[in-house]
């Protein structure tokens, strides 16, 4: 059950606003080790704050994010049945649901340090994988992969795996569940009950 | 104490493999049903017994106290990797493992410390699931043990692999193996509780969520990291 450890580190992971134009590894980099030294010297984000959390991860890692292209992904082949508003409710409540697990995440965050492997990358390549791995001491260390691809606003996230789970497919089956049982506004309401009746908040910054 | 569990728990995974070889066509959790029964009962021991007694564990034993712990499991366990990196045919990473025993159970103090991580040996994960999935077995269907929670079918035999060949197993004070397999037990679980709340924030159906991690993870560490692409994604 190691891996479950796993899905807390792969949170920690952050990219911050500073990285427009840089290439997937360095601004994978460059985001983690902007929002970690936050982390690291904020107390309250320690003590277990998440508002604070989550106002760090909406300015420094949240612009680096697709969401749209994540709740793709998550939903599959059902997105394409929805109809626009229905993909843009499922994109607002999916990010709410990410954005409010990753400020937990950060929460728990205790100085553990990360290798950022080099991407072997061609000049054309639109889609990459950038490999970190999270080292602990007493345990295995927990490999953390980046997917990104290229787009007119630069390079964004549109997956992150831990301990090679995805944190965006791993949803497919409980999504899958509940279209079919409710169609996509039941996923819609139940994603919604599930971030507290929408947290208007987080979910309108989009 | 610990060998009548051992062989309770022996015959209960048996018993629930056997159900889990019908087939699987098509279907990757057929014995749901069962399976969350499974589910909620751990969660309820979990609730009741094991967590609090981790968290116990946690407030009492200092950070050094833990890794050290962790440390000491995790050096003899490397016997054991080393036997399953061998018998998967990974000449190198098995006589890694063997260094990293013996560094860590000299220079380390007996495992107390992971010096050997530090000196470059990295530290592998490995079991007869994994095994038997280099070695071609199919994973079967996905099953909730009792007590030892998910597993698939593949691993479950791997399992009792596994438990036969713990080196905790052959302690021969009982008392001296019962301390030290609970101290294990709660030594992981501790380890884990950070995760608990990040996993109640992300699952919408913590079965299911949890179900679909751990097939996700066991796929790739068979192919040590490097799963061939997934049809389904994209």
């Amino acid at each position: 059950m190691k891996y479950l450890l796993a899905v807390l580190f792969g949170m920690l992971m952050a990219f911050g606003a500073t990285g427009q134009g840089l290439q997937p590894d360095a601004l994978v980099k460059s985001v983690t080790n902007d929002v970690l030294e936050i982390v690291r010297k904020d107390k309250d984000i320690q003590a277990g704050n998440t508002r604070k959390a989550v106002e760090l991860a909406e300015v420094k890692v949240l612009p680096h994010f697709d969401f749209a292209h994540m709740t793709r992904l998550a939903v599959g082949k059902a997105w394409r049945q929805a109809s626009p508003a229905q993909q843009k409710a499922l994109t607002d409540e999916f990010r709410t649901l990410l954005v409010r697990t990753y400020s937990k995440a950060l929460t728990e965050y205790r100085n553990q340090s990360i290798d950022f492997k080099p991407v072997k990358m061609q000049p054309a390549d639109t889609d990459v994988v950038v490999r970190t791995l999270v080292q602990q001491s007493g345990s295995k260390p927990v490999e953390i992969d980046y997917s990104l691809d290229k787009t007119d606003q630069g390079w964004k996230v549109y997956d992150i795996a831990v301990a090679a789970v995805s944190l965006v497919t791993n949803y497919r089956s409980s999504f899958a569940q509940e279209i079919s049982a409710g169609g996509i506004d039941g996923l819609i309401a139940t994603l919604r009950t599930k971030n507290g009746g929408g947290d208007a908040a987080v979910a309108s910054k989009q | 104490m610990w060998l009548c569990i051992k062989s309770m728990a022996l015959a209960l995974v048996a018993a629930v493999l056997m159900g889990g070889c019908a087939t699987t066509a098509g279907n990757k959790d057929p014995m749901e049903g069962f399976n969350r029964s499974m589910f909620a009962f751990n969660e309820g021991l979990d609730a009741a017994v094991i967590r609090p007694v981790a968290k116990g564990y946690e407030f009492v034993a200092p950070s050094f106290v833990r890794t050290g712990v962790s440390n000491f499991f995790g050096n003899i366990a490397d016997a054991f990797i080393a036997v399953n990196n061998l018998l998967q045919g990974k000449a190198v990473e098995a006589i890694s493992d063997a260094g990293r025993l013996l560094v860590n159970s000299t220079v380390g103090m007996l495992g107390l410390l992971d010096v050997a991580t530090e000196w470059g040996m990295e530290k592998h994960e490995e079991d007869f699931g994994q095994t038997f999935g280099r070695w071609g077995m199919d994973t079967g269907a996905y099953v909730v043990l009792p007590l030892f929670g998910p597993r698939n079918v593949r691993d479950g035999v791997g399992l009792v692999f596994d438990v036969a060949a713990d080196p905790l197993g052959h302690v021969s004070d009982a008392s001296v193996r019962n301390s030290l397999a609970a101290l294990r037990l709660v030594n992981d679980r501790a380890v884990l509780l950070p995760a608990d709340k990040i996993i109640d924030e992300a699952a919408l159906d913590k079965y299911s969520y949890l179900r679909d991690a751990y097939l996700q993870r066991r796929r790739s560490l068979v192919f040590d990291g490097r799963p061939p692409r997934d049809p389904e994604f994209d």
